[in-house]
């Protein structure tokens, strides 16, 4: 453990040295505030519409519905579209960093005496993953408090504010962000393992935000819902995958190949 | 095995194969505690593959080898513990400074009392005045200074050097080759892998000369002994064709050339000979300033034993 925090501690001395970094880790969370609360306060003015626009809605998401005003309802629809964006954001952040990760440190030629440290092959992938994700999730979760506090100082129906706290929606955010993060930047250290050129990682580990883009559009479009029952799926999926993609990360980590071949 | 325990570095018929190229075949060698170690060969010639198995950074084709009394193979991670490495490239954090860079290594290397350690190291390297600053702002030989502190940092028994001098400047490399000459005295073993063969011939107690496979291993001066035997220069005041049909009527001299004022002539055990030389030469009314032994350079040696 120690030698997976002191890389931690290596990669974000390194990282975070440059501002251009720092600024891009939070702008993604930070424009999802600008646009959540933008759209909850020009929604609070929309009372009749907000009541004829719940014809349109996912029935399962009108159920949920119960003991919210029309224009609350509607602002409750508002806050979990962008609630499923904050659960997409540890994965979205990090996979540049982590594409980068391994591929980078042998274009700049440190791999090599880094491997010859008694490091571990496990150590050095889960330092590199949690050295990425974890910037992520913290600007998540810090995102995610000024939208909350932002939607209650911007008066929005109380019952909507109640809903910030709803398990299933801190259970997105909370638990499944950090671990769909995991799984973007175990892919992406694993492409980054993999490919001989930083910029090859990073365009193949670009490709892997696609699906959560599918699946935020699915949920716009009503096709699918993300309730209790899919995020419960979620955590216990994306668990057993998080395990499994590190195990095969650290299977398909090949130091002679990284050493040898790469030029 | 007691040999294991006496001895630093044991290969037996370590082989290194990529595909269907063969980097390093049958490599059987020992190196012992507090030996200068010189690995010599052409481009190609397995070297650094030899030096990256050693240093359990790549897994041998077959063969065995013990590295500070570990198995290679087996022991891994023990070995890493108690081998530093310098690898052909400097290989630096960039953005980091220096002080930063040898900190992060020295805790990799589960170092105790890392400020002191990595203060000692930059201090012996002449890189302290510069600690703070970024790595990236400095010159290639500083570079490679901070990059054998680093190989330093948690002392270990065996340093595997790959071209330590290699693009530094008559000034750093001289610098560089004391500090490898220092550290013979703190009793490391050293493995020195290099091109430069004046470097090899002034810090090596042992030479390896490879070529995938060993062509040849041993001291300097036995090396220069097995392939160009021993050559001893009369230098005389006056040279007369005479000298020459004396010298050449012992049967122990294997060859004579007369440079100049100069008999340049091969023998064996000149301590022993010499001095009928030198009477017969005084008889025949020579005229003997001094007499010395015609040291021929590594280079040739190398030279021989790659063609050969």
């Amino acid at each position: 453990m120690r030698k997976i925090w002191v890389l931690m501690r290596k990669e974000w001395a390194e990282v975070f040295r440059n501002k251009l970094v720092l600024f891009t880790t939070a702008f993604l969370p930070l424009l999802f505030v600008g646009m959540a609360l933008g759209s909850l306060y020009f929604s609070a003015d929309l009372t009749g519409d907000g009541f004829s626009m719940l014809d349109d809605m996912p029935a399962e998401f009108t159920a949920m519905c119960q003991g919210l005003t029309g224009a609350g309802c509607m602002q409750y629809y508002i806050v979990s579209q962008f609630m499923l964006l904050f659960m997409l954001v540890p994965m979205i952040v990090p996979i540049t960093f982590a594409s980068y990760s391994i591929v980078g440190e042998k274009s700049t030629r440190t791999l090599e005496p880094l491997l010859a440290t008694p490091i571990r092959t496990i150590e050095l992938l889960t330092g590199k993953a949690l050295a990425a994700v974890l910037p992520a999730v913290l600007t998540t979760y810090l995102a995610f408090l000024v939208y909350a506090v932002g939607a209650y100082l911007m008066a929005v129906d109380p019952a909507v504010i109640s809903k910030f706290f709803d398990p299933l929606w801190l259970t997105a955010i909370v638990v499944v962000g950090p671990l769909l993060g995991v799984l973007g930047v175990s892919l992406a250290v694993m492409i980054s393992s993999r490919a001989s050129d930083p910029r090859v990682a990073e365009q193949v580990s670009s490709l892997f935000v696609l699906p959560l883009i599918g699946l935020f559009i699915a949920q716009s479009l009503g096709l699918v819902f993300i309730n209790a029952q899919i995020i419960l799926w979620m955590v216990v999926i994306l668990l057993v995958l998080d395990s499994a993609l590190l195990f095969f990360a650290t299977q398909l980590f090949q130091r002679e190949t990284i050493l040898t071949r790469w030029k | 095995m007691s040999e294991v325990q006496s001895e630093t570095i044991i290969t037996r018929n370590l082989t290194k194969q990529f595909d269907a190229v063969t980097a390093v075949k049958d490599l059987s060698l020992t190196i012992h505690r507090g030996e200068i170690f010189g690995l010599l060969g052409p481009n190609g010639a397995g070297k650094t593959t030899t030096i990256r198995m050693l240093g359990a950074l790549i897994a041998p084709t077959s063969g065995e080898a013990w590295v500070a009394g570990f198995p290679l193979g087996m022991q891994d991670q023990e070995i890493r513990k108690n081998v530093g490495i310098l690898t052909e490239a400097p290989g630096m954090y960039a953005q980091l400074s220096a002080e930063r860079n040898l900190a992060f290594f020295a805790e990799m290397y589960g170092v105790d009392e890392i400020p002191e350690r990595v203060e000692r190291y930059l201090r012996l390297l002449g890189l302290w005045e510069r600690r703070f600053e970024p790595v990236g702002t400095f010159s290639k030989g500083m570079r490679q200074k901070l990059a054998i502190a680093r190989a330093l940092l948690h002392e270990p028994q065996i340093l595997f050097l790959d071209e330590p001098t290699s693009g530094l400047d008559p000034q750093a490399s001289r610098l560089v080759r004391q500090f490898i000459a220092d550290l013979r005295g703190e009793g490391r073993t050293i493995v020195l892998c290099t091109h430069n063969l004046d470097e090899a011939d002034r810090l090596c107690d042992r030479i390896a000369v490879l070529q995938g496979s060993l062509l040849a291993l041993d001291t300097p001066t036995a090396l220069r002994r097995k392939f160009f035997g021993r050559t001893v220069v009369f230098h005389l005041a006056e040279m007369q064709s005479q000298f020459l049909q004396v010298v050449e009527q012992f049967d122990f001299v294997q060859s004579v050339e007369a440079v100049d004022a100069k008999l340049v002539i091969a023998l064996d055990d000149p301590e022993a000979r010499n001095p009928h030389i030198v009477r017969a030469l005084v008889s025949s009314g020579a005229e003997i300033q001094f007499v010395g032994e015609l040291r021929q350079r590594l280079e040739d040696v190398y030279l021989q034993v790659v063609k050969s």
